[in-house]
């Protein structure tokens, strides 16, 4: 995402006399005036402050032991002694590994199916000749459009119907193999040159084999993004979790701090700890894996 | 993001026909066999809910109880049921109060890390991290920061405000819940933001710039102008969320949308009326069918408003 230098607004506006000051240059020679950069660097701090800082805070709280007081005013920011005790006391309260260990189970099937489930199907919609194939694509963008917050009830009574109501798979399956993760790979798929397939067609390859030894690794980065995605979405589920599971064995980590925010809402350093522990494996994976959030954000809407 | 990309894949479908015609030749059963997966998923999951959503609209079908068909009995109830009004009232003012804000604060956030000063790549991210926290986070972490003793509130006793009850006033509580859904979008409306203003020549701004137009000039007629059609996304897509708040409203007021259950949503009232073991699935159903109606109207408004503006 490189983003051309803006100009004209190292350039001097002519009608701005008052603002003559000191000037600087930037490595490309032009002008950049000191105070603008400095202006442009202060609301980046503040902006920095407003998106970070409420995390940070909740961090701070997290490690306040028992003693110090978390409803000063002035506030304190800094844990005066600060202590993991507050993590030890959450797993006491309520098995928050073990929703933990639950979650990550979900994501990491929801991450298998879909881009296992998506590539095929992208496969078959983008190169497969058969008949069928336009209303197999119009099936999957139809899915896409319908929005899943209206259908969650239907979704239960069909859960129910196959017995998988309060169980982990019935909370991985309805996402398990997304309609738009298809379509992104199938337009991956689509944007692959076809001489290539079609040479290994000549030689004898099977569908299967051009399949996985020609095409699949042509999309790998497609495929990060659907995986990256998938372990988020599953991660980060509210709705769908809470209406499935009623079993606080099965609960999910969204569904247990739910839980403990209802039952132990006074407590604001439990629930601190208990966020920090559910918000933490995401932050982890996020400032490993950049690049593929972001194109995930332009591959799924710019597009269009 | 999802309903976007379907224009893409429409347009894109013309390509794919060119495919030589002595690849045709294969196991006739493979194709289906490879999109079997993803359809036998979609059908089953999401579909067939679509369609028994529908019917059961109809019914007076209850968790255990299969139901008959009652007609339109279920929408002349929604009419009457205050609770109903209460739900359609607060999903269309949280629309009203969220598209803007998500339509114009992170095209002001996207110009300001635009430039490729020092150390913005650092701020792009961090601008970004609201986004892959699960709302459930986010959620409580504003519930302890708008906290009657929380850091909102000491801080605005330490300037000597004084104490403001965000979350036990019925309007300021819907009012925070918008800004927390504001809050944790603001940086992946950035993002698309960013793409979309790379691709703005440089010389409408020199132009524009050499004409004498200062910087909120520029804003109104170079840079909104070229960025519109995503504008435009934006608003289409911050809508249509925005209409299905349930989340944020869920955690900041707890399950009844606060004590009388003015704060509740609709699909709120979707989850509580329709889950339990006495969970009323047809009347439940109806109000789902309320929200796809209003959902797609949203979508055609947006887009005629566009195509409008282009006209």
């Amino acid at each position: 995402m490189s983003v051309a230098e803006k100009v004209p607004e190292a350039s001097p506006a002519p009608d701005a006399p008052r603002r003559r000051r000191k000037r600087v240059t930037d490595e490309h020679g032009r002008h950049v005036r000191a105070w603008e950069l400095a202006l442009r660097y202060l609301l980046l701090l503040a902006v920095l402050a407003l998106t970070v800082g409420p995390f940070v805070w909740q961090l701070s709280t997290s490690l306040k032991g028992p003693t110090e007081d978390i409803f000063s005013s002035p506030p304190k920011f800094l844990p005066g002694d600060p202590t993991l005790h507050n993590y030890e006391r959450v797993a006491e309260t309520i098995p928050v590994w073990d929703y933990a260990l639950n979650s990550l189970k979900v994501a990491a099937a929801n991450v298998v199916t879909n881009c296992v489930g998506a590539a095929l199907a992208g496969y078959a919609l983008a190169r497969l000749r058969y008949r069928g194939r336009r209303v197999a694509t119009l099936v999957f963008i139809l899915a896409m459009l319908v929005p899943v917050e209206g259908i969650i009830i239907a979704q239960f009574t069909t859960m129910r119907e196959l017995g998988l109501n309060n169980t982990l798979v019935g909370v991985l399956l309805p996402g398990s193999i997304g309609a738009m993760n298809v379509l992104l790979m199938r337009n991956a798929f689509l944007n692959l040159p076809y001489e290539i397939e079609e040479a290994a067609y000549v030689d004898g390859a099977n569908t299967w084999q051009r399949f996985l030894r020609i095409a699949l690794p042509s999309v790998k980065g497609t495929l990060a993004v659907v995986a990256i995605f998938a372990f988020m979405f599953s991660w980060d589920d509210f709705l769908w979790p809470l209406i499935v599971l009623s079993d606080p064995d099965k609960f999910t980590l969204t569904i247990g701090l739910n839980y403990l925010h209802g039952t132990f809402a006074n407590d604001e350093r439990l629930v601190a700890a208990g966020t920090i522990i559910a918000v933490a494996p995401l932050i982890a994976l996020f400032a490993c894996l950049q690049r593929y959030f972001f194109r995930g954000v332009g591959e799924g809407a710019v597009k269009g | 993001m999802a309903s976007s990309s379907s224009t893409s894949t429409s347009t894109s479908t013309s390509t794919s026909t060119s495919v030589p015609a002595r690849v045709r030749r294969q196991l006739p059963t493979s194709p289906w066999l490879f999109a079997a997966p993803g359809l036998l998923v979609v059908g089953i999951f999401i579909l067939y809910p679509f369609v028994s959503t529908l019917i059961n609209s109809f019914t007076d079908r209850r968790t255990l109880v299969p139901g008959e068909f009652v007609g339109l009995a279920n929408f002349r109830e929604l009419l009457h049921d205050e609770m109903f009004w209460i739900g359609l009232r607060n999903s269309t003012l949280y629309v009203l109060g969220v598209v803007p804000a998500l339509v114009l604060l992170p095209l002001l956030l996207a110009l300001l890390v635009q430039k490729n000063i020092p150390g913005i790549g650092f701020f792009r991210s961090a601008f970004y991290t609201p986004v892959v926290a699960s709302i459930v986070v986010v959620g409580l972490i504003w519930v302890w920061l708008l906290d009657e003793r929380g850091l909102v509130n000491s801080l605005l006793e330490a300037i000597g405000v004084g104490r403001v009850g965000f979350l036990s006033d019925q309007w300021l509580l819907l009012l925070s819940a918008m800004a927390v859904t504001v809050w944790k979008g603001l940086g992946y409306y950035m993002i698309i933001y960013l793409a979309a203003l790379a691709n703005v020549p440089r010389e409408l701004h020199e132009a524009a710039a050499v004409d004498g137009a200062g910087t909120v000039r520029r804003f109104l007629t170079v840079t909104v102008p070229a960025v519109r059609s995503t504008m435009v996304l934006v608003g289409a897509l911050s809508s249509v969320a925005a209409f299905k708040v349930f989340s944020e409203v869920y955690l900041m007021a707890g399950p009844n949308g606060g004590p009388a259950g003015e704060d509740t949503t609709l699909v709120m009232l979707v989850q509580r009326t329709g889950t339990g073991l006495t969970g009323r699935v047809g009347y439940a159903s109806a109000i789902s069918v309320v929200v796809f109606v209003v959902t797609v109207a949203l979508m055609l408004l947006v887009l005629r408003a566009d195509r409008k503006e282009d006209a």
